[in-house]
């Protein structure tokens, strides 16, 4: 067969803060690293995200917030997918979150926070490090 | 692979998401689950939808998603958009426009993107409707951008396929003409908020009526409609159209559901063997590189194509010219 598995990833925006900017760059760096991103657009509640992600069979789910949305609302599309028995999906986040909250966030089960710091090239390379398509 | 298929047809939405993933990687396993899946397909309603970017086909999808929720009936979406031909990554963006149904258990959304793969696109797309029509969803919403042959391919395997356009696209009206203008059943003039809307309906018009004689003897006409797909307006209209020609559909083909009818099933069946052949010779000889040889061959000189095309032939066929 001449087909291998692409890595499949979605790049959500939970919460209520109306900027997609960042979120809009991250997808594109991820289409040109030759993944398949499925966008979700704002405004996305954690169910809608996990019920996206299932349907869509991401390896992958992006989290970007801007407006301390993270806090409660990363942990909780963790704690979803737990409950729908898909924790295969694996987490990450980003955007504007506080470095003290960051191992809170890594203890309830996301697998990377990446903060405004962190270059595109970084954020790719850490994907396809440690990110498989299942 | 049993469990699988009976898994799908129970309607669980992890493995159906699985398989059109591995339907889309091209996973040999694939066909015994299809295979299986067959008996149960054939119920699903397919609609195309097709038009260029951004004439918004997405959120006219995403209302015909709430118009036939509203009448009970199930629905699959598969939206496609282009794989960039330089990372072969996509960005896959129709959802954006349907996340108001992800958590609706009647409605199904997945996005793929066209790949490049020598399958295609239509191969994959077609499993992926199969897949969810034995899932036992009643309508299938199939989204692509109709630039390519691939895709005016994916919506002919439709039963009724839209095709969008908005005011003022004169020259995309010509491109229409060329390309894909045949395989619509109904025309829509989305964005009918905007000016032109009515000029653009007449260019359409005389489209499709200087093909006059095609739709003698109480042959289908395409009729051309206009929606303001954001405000919900002409949409209800569309799909009473839709139903029109479902109807039509049924009683033209003596109610035989599309699997049944020999000209589908005679050019599916010749797509399938070909899609098959190019991705088992092709496939093998590009993966060993032998493929990329010869074209350099062919490249500077040494070879000319229609030997290279015996020698890869013949040895498939077993047989000389
Ligand atoms: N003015 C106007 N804009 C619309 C209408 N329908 C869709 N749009 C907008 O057109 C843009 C593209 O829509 P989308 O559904 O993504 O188009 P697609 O690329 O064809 O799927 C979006 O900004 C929509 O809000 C309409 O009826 N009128
Ligand atoms: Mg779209």
């Amino acid at each position: 067969m001449v087909q291998k598995r692409r890595l499949r990833v979605m790049v959500a925006k939970p919460g209520l803060d109306g900027h997609d900017r960042g979120a809009r760059i991250i997808a594109r760096a991820f289409r040109d690293a030759g993944f398949e991103v499925v966008y979700t657009g704002l405004h996305q509640t954690p169910e809608q995200i996990v019920d996206a992600a299932i349907q869509e069979d991401v390896d992958l789910i992006g989290l970007s917030s801007l407006a301390g949305a993270h806090r409660y609302l990363f942990p909780r599309v963790v704690e979803i997918l737990r409950e729908r028995k898909a924790e295969d999906i694996m987490v990450c986040g980003g955007g504007i979150v506080p470095e003290a909250d960051i191992p809170v966030m890594k203890k309830a089960g996301l697998k990377e926070i990446f903060t405004p710091g962190t270059t595109l090239d970084s954020i790719v390379a850490w994907v396809n490090a440690n990110v498989k398509p299942r | 692979m049993k469990e699988i298929a009976e898994k799908v047809v129970a309607g669980d939405v992890r493995t159906v998401a699985r398989l059109i993933r591995d339907i889309d990687d091209g996973m040999p396993h694939v066909r015994d689950a299809l295979k299986r899946l067959f008996p149960h397909t054939g119920r699903a309603y397919v609609i195309g939808i097709t038009g260029a970017p951004g004439v918004g086909k997405s959120t006219l999808v995403d209302q015909m998603i709430s118009h036939l929720r509203k009448n009970g009936k199930t629905v699959g979406v598969l939206a496609v958009d282009p794989t960039s031909p330089f990372s072969g990554g996509a960005i896959l963006g129709d959802r954006v426009r349907m996340q108001r149904h992800s958590m609706d258990e009647g409605v199904f959304i997945r996005s793929l993107a066209t790949r490049g793969h020598f399958g295609g696109l239509t191969q994959s797309t077609r499993s992926a409707i199969d897949v969810l029509d034995a899932m036992g969803k009643d309508y299938i919403l199939v989204e692509t951008v109709g630039v390519g042959q691939d895709e005016v391919d994916v919506v002919r395997s439709a039963h009724t396929t839209l095709i969008i356009v908005i005011p003022g696209m004169g020259d995309d009206i010509q491109a229409i003409k060329a390309g894909i203008l045949e395989v619509g059943d109904i025309f829509v003039i989305n964005k009918a908020d905007r000016d032109g809307t009515d000029k653009t309906m007449s260019d359409l018009r005389l489209m499709i009526d200087m093909d006059q004689k095609k739709y003698k003897d109480g042959k289908w006409k395409p009729p051309i409609l206009k929606t303001q797909a954001v405000f919900d307006q002409g949409v209800k209209e569309l799909m009473d159209t839709i139903e029109e020609h479902r109807l039509y559909n049924f009683k033209t083909h003596g109610d035989l559901p599309f699997r049944k009818r020999k000209d589908r099933v005679g050019q599916e069946l010749a797509e399938m063997v070909k899609a098959r052949l190019i991705e088992e010779v092709i496939g093998g000889l590009v993966e060993s590189g032998a493929f990329d040889m010869v074209v350099e061959e062919i490249v500077s000189g040494k070879l000319d194509p229609y030997t290279a095309c015996e020698r890869i032939v013949i040895p498939v066929l077993g047989k000389r010219p």
